[in-house]
Parts: structure tokens; sequence; C-alpha cells
């Protein structure tokens, strides 16, 4: 019984424990910068030493959200402040006049993040399947050229691109940047998709097909619930990717299409540099992918077969 | 219920022929067997059946109706897999009404249905379980249930026993058995096993290469076996083959086995050249008096019989006698065949002769 696996000492327990932790706190680190700087006051966030311990404030999120101007004392003292986030920036004598554009540019990242993943997606699981059960002409050739548009860093084909979308009508526009997304995303997910398809015996379709059900009937109510890990964790992959894309959005959008990445970086200000607004930005702008994350979490944990097909 | 005809049939993967022109027809709430070693075509023929492969060429008849081009859904036939193939992400309920379901069936008439089909496979109690945590035999009687709910035409069955502990294994197959008699359903299992082909089918096709070599009772296919494939593959241990040279008349009732004379049945045609005695180790007696001599190389006790190993000058011979004959390892021993069931075979095709014993049996195939 030498070799069999033995229960780690107490000291090793220790050992790895410090080492998760540690690597976790690392890792962990700027998220918790970004997270605190959020709700410290613009002075707080520039101060020096950096302050660990501050007495927490709004002050970046309303600004985040809001557009607000400078007033004169007359008009401040005409208009008290109605709510409490008036009262925040009545410190520096500004009154709201409005919402920001962050609304706005977030619901893009919404739109067109969610919408292409759910195309790629969508797309992914047909070509998978496709792949996976039929005989398909020059297979591992498609296959490969399928991967090979991952071969280079999309940013390289840039230029061509902008030059495409400027003549399609395609810039600055949700359906151009949802293709976009997809075209990039779509070689990840019938890679993976396949290998999850690949996995699910046949037999289950052939039962239903016997069962009196179409091939499509099969596909849908037979395979798909099998493969909803797969989809799961493809589609956090892909949106992922096309929440966080900087460089194509920064590129191809700047007004009615941009998506949130881009549109961060601008809220630093005009005059004084607002950390907190922008730390805030980055803050609100992780919730999605964290919520959808959390939701598909059930998915991923879950076994594909769940011991239905002994092997 | 249904008659299923075969005729024709062939497949082929590429350059690979699964199957080559096989014919046979399944009587109507019959038994059937497809039997045969791995790679022999037994599966491919009867997914062919099940409309789950496209046949290269030839035709099914299932109730008179040529069903080879048609989609499995439409065949009206169930089919148990081997690995059960539940529907992982359902109950029990719901996988045994999933065929109903896709009928159309009101959910009233459903729940009957899935009622009566678990009374008589005993499973009312797991009805409302995930698939997930069953053992074994329950998985194979729900597989059964969705398979016998929906009364279909047939049966196709492929190895549905594979999966389980072999001590299981025997208790089902009565249980398929008497579900079978009870129901009175056209039946198509495949299997590599030959004892279960022999305890549980009526009749039996053995398949070998894509080929079919034989096809009939398990009681013929055993004591008449028309190749030497089969009685090699069908008995254990299996039939003694024992090689000689010579010629024979049709007409004939010996044949001249190294310097002896040895009775056969009465030979329908006459053959020159190498020819092979097959004899069944049932078939072969210790007798002081016999002309083959041997000596004993090993013993098999099995209870109420023994299985002995005797060394000759053709070969080792088994024979299977009664356990109480005393046999010593070393020991010179008479062997005596049962002249009424040697069959004789050419040994360059393997084929049987034929004779008196296989006579009407091998024109089958």
């Amino acid at each position: 019984m030498s070799n069999s696996i033995t229960e780690p000492t107490p000291r090793q327990k220790w050992v790895a424990g410090i080492l998760v932790v540690g690597y976790a706190l690392v890792t962990i680190l700027p998220l918790i910068w970004i997270l605190t700087t959020g709700f410290k006051t613009p002075a707080d966030a520039i101060a020096y030493p950096p302050k660990v311990i501050f007495e927490p404030s709004l002050e970046g999120y309303v600004n985040l959200f809001t557009t607000r101007t400078r007033q004169t004392q007359e008009f401040l003292a005409a208009h008290p402040p109605q709510t409490w986030y008036e009262e925040i920036v009545r410190k520096y004598d500004m009154v709201i006049v409005g919402p920001s554009r962050y609304g706005e540019r977030f619901l893009n990242s919404v739109i067109i993040g969610f919408g292409s993943t759910f195309l790629s997606v969508f797309l992914g699981t047909l070509a998978a399947y496709a792949f996976s059960r039929f005989k398909v002409p020059l297979k591992d050739d498609l296959l490969f050229f399928i991967l090979s548009t991952r071969m280079m860093p999309p940013i390289a084909v840039a230029i061509p691109i902008f030059l495409m979308f400027r003549s399609l009508g395609l810039s600055d526009t949700h359906l151009g940047m949802i293709l976009l997304y997809t075209a990039v995303n779509i070689s990840l997910a019938v890679w993976l998709l396949k290998g999850f398809i690949d996995e699910i015996p046949r037999e289950y379709e052939e039962a239903a097909l016997i069962d009196g059900y179409t091939r499509f009937q099969a596909f849908y109510k037979v395979v798909l619930p099998q493969a909803a890990t797969g989809i799961a964790s493809t589609a956090i992959f892909c949106l992922i990717f096309a929440w966080n894309e900087y460089a194509f959005a920064a590129l191809l959008t700047s007004g009615t299409a941009q998506t949130a990445p881009p549109f961060i970086p601008t809220i630093i200000g005009v005059g004084g540099q607002d950390w907190p607004a922008v730390a805030a930005g980055a803050t609100v702008f992780l919730v999605p992918v964290m919520v959808f994350t959390i939701i598909l979490r059930k998915h991923l944990l879950r076994g594909i077969t769940f011991g239905a097909v002994r092997k | 219920m249904a008659e299923i005809v075969i005729r024709n049939l062939r497949k082929e993967f590429g350059a690979f022929t699964a199957v080559r022109s096989s014919s046979f027809k399944i009587e109507d709430g019959e038994f059937f067997m497809l039997l045969g070693p791995s790679g022999c075509g037994k599966t491919t023929t009867l997914r062919m059946i099940a409309g789950l492969e496209l046949p290269t060429s030839g035709e099914i008849y299932i109730d008179g109706e040529e069903v080879s081009r048609k989609p499995a859904s439409q065949r009206d036939i169930a089919f148990v897999f081997q690995m059960f193939a539940l529907y992982p992400h359902m109950n029990v309920r719901r996988n045994i009404s999933y065929p109903l379901v896709s009928q159309g069936m009101s959910r009233r008439q459903v729940s009957e249905k899935v009622a009566e089909v678990a009374r008589i496979l005993g499973i009312e109690g797991i009805l409302d379980r995930p698939v997930g945590g069953l053992s074994g035999g329950d998985r194979q009687r729900v597989a059964l249930g969705r398979a016998i709910v929906r009364n279909p035409k047939a049966f196709m069955m492929d190895e549905p026993l594979g999966a389980l502990d072999a001590e299981f294994r025997e208790h089902m197959a009565e249980e398929l058995r008497a579900l079978h008699d009870r129901m009175g359903a056209t039946t198509v299992y495949v299997t590599h096993d030959q004892l279960e082909a022999m305890q549980m089918g009526d009749k039996i096709v053995v398949m070998n290469h894509g080929v079919i070599e034989q096809f009939g009772t398990p009681q013929d296919i055993y004591s008449k076996p028309a190749t030497m494939f089969i009685a090699n593959f069908i008995g254990d241990p299996p039939m003694n083959f024992l090689r000689v040279r010579g010629s024979v008349e049709a007409g004939a009732t010996s044949i001249r086995f190294h310097q002896r004379t040895m009775a056969v049945p009465e030979m329908r045609e006459p053959f020159d050249g190498d020819m092979v005695v097959g004899v069944r180790p049932e078939h072969i007696r210790f007798s002081d008096s016999a002309e083959i001599r041997g000596q004993v190389r090993a013993t098999e006790y099995l209870g109420t019989t023994q299985i002995v190993t005797v060394a000759t000058e053709n070969g080792d011979v088994k024979a299977r006698i009664a356990s109480g004959i005393y046999a010593r390892t070393g020991e010179n021993v008479g062997l005596e065949f049962d002249p009424a069931t040697i069959t004789l075979f050419d040994n360059q095709s393997g084929r049987a002769l034929r004779s008196d014993l296989n006579e009407g049996v091998l024109s089958h195939v």
C-alpha cells in the first residue's frame, strides 16, 4: 500500500494553503485596488502614500453616471440640493445637468457582447454537431481552416476590416461589432463544442430517432440538453472576449455603437483626474460577466452524461 | 407484430464490406439471434433493419413493406442499445413515455401505458427516480420499458445483456425470454455469446466476415454445423477436428481414417482430398477396444462431467465424459466416436460435406 494515495501531513497542508492564499492575493490585488478606488474621493485616490483605510464615498459613482457643471454661488443658494447625489457634487460648487454617456455605452456593450455570444454559440453548436456527426467533405481541412483564423492576432487585420466596414456602412454600428466579434469567436466555439458533442454518445440520438423523432428533434431535445455544459462554458469564453475587447472597439466605434472599454478611459475628465469615476466605471463593467458566469456555474459543474451510459 | 425478410442486403463502409449479400427471413413472433464474433457485421445488419444505417444495396421487408430507405422513425420498431442509451436528463417515467410523446398521445393515455409497462417489468417503485443512480439491471428494465411501451412491430436488441454483470446476465436473459413469450413480439437480438444465443433463440443466424455461415434452430446449428467456423465457434469446448487425407463416395457409411475404418453417417456427396472429421466432445466415449488411442494429458473437472484432453497421433482431442469415470494423466485410453454425430468437412473451404446427418439443414445456406 506504500504507493497508494496518502493523506497530506498538517505541515504540507499549511504550506499548500499559504501558497494558494498568497497567489490568490497577488492576482486579486488589482481588482481590490479598482474596487476600493471607486469608493474613494479624488483626493484620497491620488494620496501618497496610498490610503488603505479611507472614508468611503460615492463620489466616483455619482460622477460616473452624471454630467455636471459649475455654478455661481447665487444659483447654488437659490437651488438647494434635492437628493443625496446632488448633495455630493455641491462640495465642488457643481450641479447635475443630466446623465452621463456611460449608461448608453454600457448598454452597447450588453447588446454587442451578448448578441455576438449568442450568435457564436448558436452557429458554433450547429457547425460542431455537423462536424461531429455527419460525413462532411474535406472535414479535417475545414476544421483546420476554422482554427487557422485564430492563428494571427485579430488586430493584425484591423486596417482591412476598418476599410471594409467603412465601405459596407458597418462602422460604428451594433451589427458590425456583433459580426466582427462573432467572426473572431466562432472558431473557438466550433472547436470547443465539437469536443463536447463528440463526447455525447450517438446512441442517445439514435434512440430518439427510433422513438419517432426527426433528426432535428433529436438534436434539439436530446443532444442540446446533454451539451449544456459545453455550451455554457463556450458562451462564457465568447462573452469574456467580446465584453473586454478594446482595440477594435476603439478603432471602429466612436458614438452610437461605442462599447464601454474605449469609453471608460475618457471618463478621466477635463481639469482634474477623476480616478474614482474611472474605477467605478471598471467595477460596474465587471458585474455582468460575473453574474453571467455565476448563473452558468451549475452547468459547468454538472457532469455531461450523468451516468446514464455505462462505459 | 411482424415478419421481417432480408434480401441480398449489403453494406460497404468505403473499401470495407461489412455485410455481403445477406438473405434470411424472420418469422412473426420469433426470437431471432444474430450471432458472430466481433466485426462480423451482425450489428450493422441489425442497424440496417432498424434504419440507423442505410444499406448499400438490398431490400428489407417489415410486414411485407419494403423499408430499406425509410427513416428509423417511420419503421415502427424499437431498439434496445447495449449501453441502454437512456436519456440522462430525464427521469425513468419520462424516458419510458418519450416514444409515446412523439406520437402525440394524450397525457392520460401516456401515464396509463407507462404504469402498465412499469407493472410488467416490476419497476413501479423507481418511476420518478433519475436514471443516473439506477443499477444495471434497473437501467436494463427501463430500456426495455421504453421499447415495449409503444407496441412496436418488432424489437431490435444490440447485445442488451453485454453491459451487465455475469451473475445478473443469466437472470436478465430469463426475464427477457419470458417477456418475449408473453408479448409474442418479433425480436432480433445481436450477441457474440453463443450460450446466450442457444439459450434464448428460436432461430440463429451465424455470421462471419460479413457472410451468413448458417441459419437455423440452435439444435441444428450445434449438432449439424455447416462450416468448420461454426463447429469451432459454437460449443465449449468446441468440436474436435481430426485431419485426414482420403476420398469418400456418395452412399458410403465409413471412411478410411489412418489405416482404420471409421463409421460415419451415410454420405450424400463424393469427395476427394483433405478432409476433417468433426466430432463434439460429448460424442466421444472411452473404450478399451477402440482403435483410436491416445494418452490422457489433462482433465478438467466440471461437476457432473469432466473434460479430458487426450493426445492422439492426430492431435489433441477433448472428450466430455461423466465425472465418475476415472481418467489419470499419462494413462493410455481408446476413443470411440458416436458415428451418427460425425460431420465431415472439406478442409480447404471449411464447408461441411452433405450426409444423412445434415441433409436438409445445409440447403438453407
